[in-house]
């Protein structure tokens, strides 16, 4: 059962209920906390993006508020010198593997990526990490949409309505590391898969790896 | 309970081994040391030409399979008990001494005390590993029989008071036996040193219709084999630590987590099993208690990031090995949505010990706050690898030179790596560190697992960083930023630098990454890292402003950093061994008949340096390889 409670965000008191996450009780409040890998209805967070760092009273280190629980009392900061230094290099490095060409991506202007950049005044272009350059595949055989693993996040966002809102089991990671991209199983077009092109995936990325033809 | 008849039970089981291993007695026995590190070495041979050799002789004499005792730079070895003698043991083993060993000593009755490395029991005549100085410091607690008895047959495990500690266990009960392991204050083997007592505590506690044990064997740090080892020569221990474990915190089922890379382990292991249940020490009302434990193996796919333990149930449970965030613990939300208690394999093996030494004991060894013993697979640049015990406590300097007798070759001592990927290296300064958890966690390095890699003054230390991060780098899942994005840049700054074509600036971000790495990673894989990195930046500094600051590898290790010269002085006329050994042919014989390399042509492949005779050692390398250049026109 969840009881009212009241914590505090930069500031500002707010009252919530228990057995939220604290990414959301903040995003409700009109408090941003970048993110691009959080699920509001998943239960277990997956906590890839490690962008949603805060800082909370009480604890050595900054936390991811995707995957922490509000409790009563609770004193929180958006923005410290430690958490805009781990957001700024957590975001550089997922800049340095993604293709930087906005004026030709069809997300130009509603990108996750340029949100954050613009709300954390951060550069899209990193001077210290180096640009790493690799080649993918476009896969442009759906008919409405197409997949671009050169601007995928790894976020894992379309992952999860395939499998949990469109039921199809279509994408999924392969390989690790460095290597890890989104695919189908035995990497075969999208079209040659168990894909229904539903395109909720499209609709669920938060940059423009899976993006509308037109 | 019935105490009475989980006692009788035992004492039957306990009375039928000691009744089969008295037809040992009064004969002579060869126990041929065939865990991996031997079989690596020839003992399988070895075992075959003992066999032969005493069937071409018409000798009576029992040939049998022992596992590991530790001392693997001796390996292939062999253990000859012969009445009227103490027990002998022999290293380095081949055809032509086995045939001796079987003419002279069982045909005959001369030892070949020259052959002879020393004798397991006390005697007026050889010494024992006690007389040496690995043996004084040595502790042997959980490597005890290990190496000593046939792992194959249940029997020699029982006679060594085996399962005893099970038939107490079972008649203690399972608070009194959280209350022992509490008071013992035992920390887990597996790296971080969590107090044992606190996780079984919460499995414990969990509410769930079902709870697991999973016994964590995905040993998988480089260097690093102290569980198979274990796991190879006394697989009864840990299954004996599983069956206590899963008793107190009451679970019904339990798994072995081990790696697709250790078939000698797992073959081991599921033979144990059987012999166990086939005993009633597993299975249905265990020792006629009531309590039923079954045991499976799972063999693991092999990756490294699946001994972390979120990602270790994700790969059970048939999903990518990845690793969740937590909490949830497993102990409270692990296997199948249920509590599960997962134990390091050494962590279990003590298990038996304390239940029947008691935790007073158990505390009375190792330091306060870090009782016990730690178990490090010792390995690199030290005259005697193998498998050590020694009490938490122990200096880092007695460890290295003492029980592993120094460095080979006169060589000086550069740094310790402890903990695989995930420690750090230490220099010479920080030898006199007591090595318990938190003493080597302040340090920079951590306790880990156990492995333990000597490096000596031909080691470059940016080279070992950069081989760490090539393991974690490649190892790592790729689910969060900091680990699959930060590793990947932190290795080609590392590599930039082993090539010369670093820069000072990228060391300053070399440390701010390896930092935000730390902090910021979603697991332990990812959050240990950079120890590597930040351990070398901080003892080893020196080395990489050389690498940037004036191309040169002071280890003469790095490739591209280095040349190699024929010192003309040095060289013979008659001499042509290097021409020969080189696969480029870049070695040419000057007009005066001397030799000389093409440094356009030479790959660098070490082979002249290693094939030039001692009588000359003229092959000789130089950092930076310009020196060459100098060191021709000197000429």
């Amino acid at each position: 059962m969840s009881e009212k409670i009241t914590i505090t965000i930069d500031g500002k008191e707010i009252t919530t209920d228990t057995e939220k996450k604290l990414l959301w009780v903040a995003l409700d409040n009109d408090i941003y906390i970048p993110n691009l890998c959080a699920i509001r209805e998943e239960e277990r967070p997956y906590a890839g993006c490690r962008l949603c760092f805060v800082e909370i009273e009480g604890l050595e280190e900054p936390v991811t508020s995707c995957t922490q629980p509000v409790t009563e009392g609770m004193v929180v900061k958006t923005r410290t010198p430690q958490v805009d230094r781990l957001v700024k290099t957590s975001f550089e490095l997922l800049l340095s593997d993604h293709r930087l060409q906005c004026n030709k991506c069809p997300k130009n202007k509603a990108c996750e990526l340029q949100k954050i950049a613009r709300e954390r005044k951060l550069k899209l272009k990193s001077k210290r990490i180096k640009h790493l350059e690799r080649t993918f595949q476009i896969d442009d055989s759906p008919e409405s949409f197409a997949l671009d693993p050169s601007r995928c996040v790894l976020c894992n966002r379309c992952v999860w309505v395939d499998r949990n809102v469109a039921k199809a089991g279509c994408l999924g990671f392969s390989y690790r590391g460095i290597n890890r991209i989104i695919t189908t199983f035995n990497n075969v077009e999208l079209t040659k898969s168990a894909c229904t092109q539903c395109t909720l995936c499209v609709e669920a990325c938060p940059v423009g790896a899976l993006y509308f033809k037109e | 309970m019935n105490s009475t008849a989980i006692e009788n039970n035992y004492n039957k089981l306990k009375a039928r081994a000691e009744k089969n291993l008295g037809s040992l007695e009064n004969k002579t026995v060869i126990w041929v040391g065939t865990a991996t590190c031997g079989r690596a070495a020839g003992a399988v041979e070895i075992k075959k030409f003992f066999e032969e050799e005493l069937q071409n002789n018409d000798l009576e004499a029992q040939v049998l399979e022992t596992g590991c005792m530790g001392h693997c730079y001796a390996d292939p070895m062999a253990i000859i008990s012969k009445p009227g003698f103490p027990p002998l043991c022999y290293g380095y083993l081949d055809e032509g001494l086995v045939k001796r060993l079987v003419q002279d000593f069982i045909k005959g009755d001369d030892p070949c005390y020259e052959y002879a490395l020393v004798a397991l029991e006390p005697n007026d005549i050889f010494p024992t590993f006690e007389d040496f100085p690995r043996g004084l410091h040595e502790e042997k607690i959980i490597l005890e029989h290990c190496g000593f008895i046939d792992p194959e047959q249940i029997d020699h495990y029982l006679a060594t008071d085996g399962y005893a500690a099970l038939a107490r266990a079972l008649m203690m009960g399972p608070d009194k036996i959280m209350e022992e392991i509490n008071n013992s204050n035992l920390r887990g083997r597996g790296g971080a040193g969590f107090p044992a007592g606190l996780k079984w505590e919460a499995t414990k506690k969990a509410e769930g219709d079902i709870k697991y044990v999973i016994c964590n064997a995905d040993e998988g740090d480089p260097g690093a084999f102290m569980d198979r080892s274990i796991l190879e020569s006394d697989p009864h221990l840990v299954l004996e630590g599983m069956i206590i474990c899963a008793y107190a915190v009451g679970a019904s089922k339990g798994y072995f987590y081990i790696r697709s890379e250790y078939p000698q382990a797992i073959k081991q292991l599921k033979r144990s099993i059987k012999q166990a249940n086939e005993m009633g020490l597993l299975g249905k009302s265990i020792l006629g208690s009531g309590f039923d434990f079954d045991l499976e193996v799972f063999v693991g796919a092999g990756a490294f990031v699946c001994g972390e333990g979120s990602a270790l149930i994700n790969s059970m449970e048939g999903k990518m090995g990845m690793p969740e965030h937590k909490p949830p613990r497993l102990a409270v939300q692990g296997f199948r949505n249920r509590p599960t208690a997962l134990n390091n394999v050494k962590t279990l093996c003590y298990v038996p010990y304390i239940i029947s030494k008691g935790a007073d004991w158990f505390n009375s060894i190792g330091t306060p706050g870090n009782p016990g013993t730690a178990v490090f697979a010792l390995a690199g640049k030290v005259a005697n690898a193998g498998i050590v015990e020694v009490p938490m406590g122990t200096t880092l300097r007695h460890l290295i030179f003492e029980v592993g007798e120094g460095i080979p070759r006169d060589k000086a001592f550069k740094a310790v790596q402890i903990g695989g990927p995930s420690g750090g290296c230490l220099p010479e300064s920080a030898l006199d560190i007591p090595i318990d958890f938190d003493s080597l966690q302040e340090a920079g390095a951590i306790m880990g697992s156990g492995g333990m890699v000597v490096l000596d003054e031909d080691d470059c230390m940016v080279r070992i960083a950069r081989f760490f991060l090539t393991f974690t780098q490649q190892e790592s899942c790729g689910k969060c930023t900091f680990c699959r994005l930060g590793t990947k840049h932190m290795l080609d700054i590392l590599t930039a630098i082993t090539r010369g074509e670093g820069e000072m600036e990228s060391l300053e971000l070399l440390s701010e990454l390896s930092e935000d790495i730390k902090v910021g990673s979603l697991c332990n894989l990812g959050k240990t890292a950079p120890n590597p990195i930040l351990t070398t930046l901080r003892y080893f500094y020196d080395e990489y402003k050389a690498h940037i600051e004036e191309k040169r590898c002071p280890a003469l290790m790095c490739p591209e950093l280095i040349a190699y010269f024929i010192a003309p002085q040095k060289c013979s006329k008659l001499c042509n061994v290097c021409v020969g050994s080189c696969p480029v042919e870049a070695i040419y014989n000057r007009d005066d008949g001397l030799k000389a390399i093409d440094q356009e042509k030479c790959v660098k492949c070490d082979n002249c340096l290693k094939a030039c005779p001692t009588d000359y050692n003229a092959v000789i390398k130089v950092s930076p390889p310009h020196l060459v250049k100098e060191m021709e026109e000197a000429m």
